[in-house]
């Protein structure tokens, strides 16, 4: 190999390189159904309760309202903690951003309506802070902390459903993306990104191998170079329910709903 | 033979490490972290636009209070009338310049806030409550913002300055680093404490 030629390829491999993203140091529970009760706070009977109320949620408006109870915050305030896992989770669609979270933090005597980017306007940050206020911190203050998870839920539930009609639209337009994504597992833009290296490269690279066998010629194949290749396995994170288990659709959240304490 | 196959094994390479050589991953970064700041802007201007109608809503009930009333609308007049385009973003002195303006207005809503706690029939008041409750929410949203702005802005600076992509940021782009948003003064990364539980 020339020099020149060695040169070059360390470059390239030197521009290989790929930036790490940051991590955060935070230790979230693991997202292991529609109720979270990491601080143990319901018997499974109310927790079988829950799942089902929220399951009904999401059939009706693909809405995702999660129930966490956290045993630790680890120093972070509620509101600092309940966006991040919001986002860890991500929960809600990833274009509608439409989930929510009732997060519970019994130590901290701390309570937090967790709302997504695209919910901010349906539970907003004063309704929000009305279900707290009036219909979950009663029961607390009484020592009912499934009672008041229950009023809550209900209250949240109740502003997330959608008018009928609504409803009907956005679950034949959610089913029908379903299918599409049961169809077919790989997306389209894959399948002719691999065909396009095949033909342009890899077809090329054997047909001068065997030509080279035949008649010992050393020829020049076209040169094709492409744009963008930053965009290996790009279209990852999309949405994932239908597998049985439960799981986020990639939704994000900036801090809108509201916290309270008891 | 095998002096061609190196040779598409040296082009492909060459195609795929040259487009990472920052000619897109810069303008990437610096697109996202701006996109942030308009995130960080969004939520002032939504702080800034409850105000008017909190202090209307209090006016009447707290005359005594005059003067912290007006200290922030003042502020608030202030806040608003300091803009940043994209630009100014690589200026470190207009963006302490909002910083400072925000900062301010911020104290002085804690400041109104805490005068509350004096007036029974203002802090038990329905309509006060939501209009603290929506605040509270905006500082949230704010610091949200504010930290999302700062992650981006820390990624592009480290892009343009770090192999290979300082290639493409000196060569093509001529990248400044932008800056981040930090607290001016002690405690202003804290939002006004609002108490929503003794209410």
């Amino acid at each position: 190999m020339s020099s020149p030629a060695k040169f070059l390829l360390w470059l390239f491999a030197c521009c290989f390189l790929i930036s790490g993203s940051a991590a955060f140091g935070q230790d979230f529970p693991k997202l292991s159904g529609r109720v979270v009760d990491e601080a143990d706070l319901l018997n499974p009977a109310e927790e079988a309760a829950l799942t089902a109320k929220l399951e009904g949620l999401e059939t009706q408006s693909q809405r995702q309202l999660v129930v966490a109870t956290i045993k630790d915050l680890q120093g972070y305030d509620i509101a600092d903690y309940g966006y991040q896992l919001g986002r860890k989770w991500g929960l809600g669609d990833k274009e509608r951003n439409d989930g929510a979270l009732l997060i519970i933090a019994p130590n901290a005597r701390k309570m937090r309506i967790e709302v997504g980017y695209g919910l901010e306007a349906t539970l907003t940050d004063a309704l929000s802070s009305q279900i707290i206020r009036n219909d979950i911190t009663p029961h607390f203050k009484a020592g009912d902390l499934p009672g008041g998870i229950n009023a809550g839920v209900d209250s949240i539930v109740t502003q997330l459903q959608l008018p009928p009609d609504e409803a009907a639209k956005v679950a034949a337009s959610a089913s029908a993306e379903q299918a599409r994504s049961n169809d077919h597992g790989v997306d389209a833009s894959s399948i002719i990104f691999w065909l396009f290296i095949f033909f342009f490269f890899i077809l090329p690279m054997i047909s001068t191998a065997f030509r080279d066998k035949r008649h010992g010629r050393t020829g020049s194949g076209p040169v094709v170079i492409w744009g963008g290749g930053s965009s290996w396995g790009g279209s990852s994170g999309g949405s994932s329910w239908g597998g049985g288990g439960f799981s986020g659709g990639g939704g994000s959240f900036g801090g809108g709903g509201a916290s309270g304490g008891w | 033979m095998r002096s061609n196959i190196f040779r598409y094994a040296l082009i492909t390479t060459a195609a795929v490490s040259l487009s990472a050589c920052g000619i897109n991953s810069v303008p990437t970064a610096q697109e996202n972290a701006t996109a942030k700041w308009a995130d960080v802007e969004a939520s002032y201007q939504r702080r800034a636009d409850l105000i008017p109608n909190l202090v209307e809503s209090v006016k009447g009930a707290m005359k005594q209070e005059k003067d912290v009333l007006i200290g922030v609308t003042e502020a608030r007049a202030k806040a608003t009338s300091i803009q940043l385009s994209a630009d100014d973003l690589s200026d470190p002195a207009k963006v302490a310049q909002f910083q400072q303006a925000q900062t301010q207005l911020g104290s002085s809503l804690g400041r109104l806030l805490a005068t509350f706690e004096a007036y029974p029939q203002v802090k038990s008041n329905e309509n006060v409550l939501a209009f603290q409750s929506q605040l509270e929410g905006t500082e949230n949203r704010i610091s949200v913002a504010r930290r999302d702005y700062n992650e981006a802005v820390r990624n592009y600076n480290t892009t343009i300055r770090t192999f290979p992509d300082i290639i493409g940021a000196k060569i093509i782009h001529g990248a400044k680093p932008m800056t981040s948003y930090k607290a001016t003064s002690e405690g202003a990364e804290e939002a006004p404490k609002i108490d929503m539980t003794s209410g």
